[in-house]
């Protein structure tokens, strides 16, 4: 089991968001999260990274986690590649940091800094992060903004891969996306 | 944690680079002859004391850069996941923030002995104290840092909290500069008690600030 819910409640400056969810994300497992804007999402995002504790109820998490939030984290001063680089870096997985950008197709993007990018760019980067991190869980909360057809097709493609190779994935959506057997929680 | 302060080092070089804190440092001691008069003896007895008014000015300079970009920019979240606790990420900043700006304090400090009128041994003192105190700065400055991120015109806010929690590094900073071994004993122990901490109250800080 690599994600499980308990009768989680989510809550958000005092405000209860959603009560008493229960799931359980197993490998190779997807978990679509719909709802519309303001439902709760990236509470329930944040709650399974580990980012926010749960008002109520438990979380139970194995192994390591990676995460696309609408902040980018890449620092804007430097190259996209050194920006990438330092977050490859502190896991230990600059080796497959090629490939994962080359499967975002901003391979040729590595030189120009990151002040320079267009949204989506970076959001493609920040997605070349979340598979370059090895993680065995994906947390992607909104990963089609800012996205256009091309990028969206790539992202189906890095997360069925992903699911293949045995990763689970929990994805929070409003627009939705390919998901093969995925359990849907709607918010 | 090498890497995590070598990515504030190049914020710090990045950001207006040794130069700025050097330059700002030096012109607070230069304002002092223009507005005392070049009286040497006047100059000289409380030269040490501008050069940690100084100091400390100069540490306050980047604050709006140490923790507020990073918590936007969801850095500090991207850590949170990879296992770092927010008191090591404070203690990471607060390293690379002494490294950005100490050593440009103290080389600024050896400069400025001369538009001040300190002698060699006043001046020995002055780094002593300042090698002993910076620290102390530094993890002073990341906690207020922490604490004011968020709000609004935080970078003011922090100078106005930071200020007076500095007191104690420059009293006993200033105080050591007359050969008093007790002062720069105390500066130490203050440093020391800053820099324990610092990080602890910037890391709890930052956690509340995320949720």
């Amino acid at each position: 089991m690599t994600l499980s819910f308990t009768q989680v409640k989510g809550a958000r400056g005092g405000r209860v968001l959603f009560r008493d969810l229960s799931f359980a994300l197993a490998a190779g497992g997807a978990l679509w999260v719909q709802g519309p804007n303001g439902v709760g999402k990236s509470t329930l995002v944040r709650i399974a990274a580990g980012l926010l504790p749960p008002a109520d109820g438990s979380v139970a998490r194995d192994g390591a986690v990676a995460l696309l939030a609408e902040a980018a984290a890449l620092d804007a001063a430097v190259t996209l590649g050194a920006a990438l680089g330092f977050w490859a870096g502190l896991d230990g997985t600059r080796d497959r940091l090629d490939a994962a950008m080359a499967a975002m197709a901003i391979e040729a993007l590595a030189d120009v800094p990151v002040r320079m990018l267009s949204t989506g760019q970076k959001r493609r980067a920040a997605i070349a992060r979340v598979i370059a991190s090895g993680a065995p869980l994906w947390l992607l909360d909104e990963p089609a903004n800012g996205l256009d057809a091309a990028s969206l097709d790539r992202l189906e493609v890095a997360i069925a891969a992903h699911r293949s190779d045995g990763g689970a994935v929990l994805v929070a959506s409003h627009v939705p996306i390919a998901l093969p057997d995925a359990q849907v929680v709607a918010l | 944690m090498i890497a995590l302060i070598a990515r504030e080092l190049r914020i710090a070089w990045s950001g207006g680079g040794l130069l700025l804190p050097v330059a700002f440092f030096l012109l607070v001691a230069t304002l002092f002859p223009f507005a005392i008069g070049p009286d040497a003896a006047l100059l000289a007895r409380i030269g040490g004391g501008v050069a940690w008014a100084a100091a400390l000015l100069a540490a306050l300079l980047p604050l709006d850069r140490l923790v507020a970009p990073d918590m936007e920019a969801g850095v500090i979240d991207q850590l949170g996941l990879r296992g770092w606790s927010e008191a090591s990420i404070a203690a990471a900043k607060t390293i690379g923030h002494w490294l950005g700006f100490a050593p440009a304090v103290m080389g600024a400090a050896a400069l400025s002995a001369a538009l001040l009128g300190m002698d060699g041994p006043t001046l020995l003192a002055l780094e002593v104290g300042l090698l002993l105190g910076t620290p102390g700065l530094a993890a002073l400055g990341v906690a207020t840092a922490a604490l004011t991120a968020g709000l609004r015109g935080g970078g003011a806010v922090a100078g106005l909290v930071m200020l007076p929690l500095a007191l104690p590094l420059v009293i006993f900073g200033a105080g050591g500069l007359e050969g008093g071994a007790g002062a720069i004993k105390l500066l130490a122990a203050t440093s020391l008690l800053l820099c324990a901490g610092g990080p602890i109250v910037a890391g709890t800080a930052m956690r509340i600030g995320r949720t």
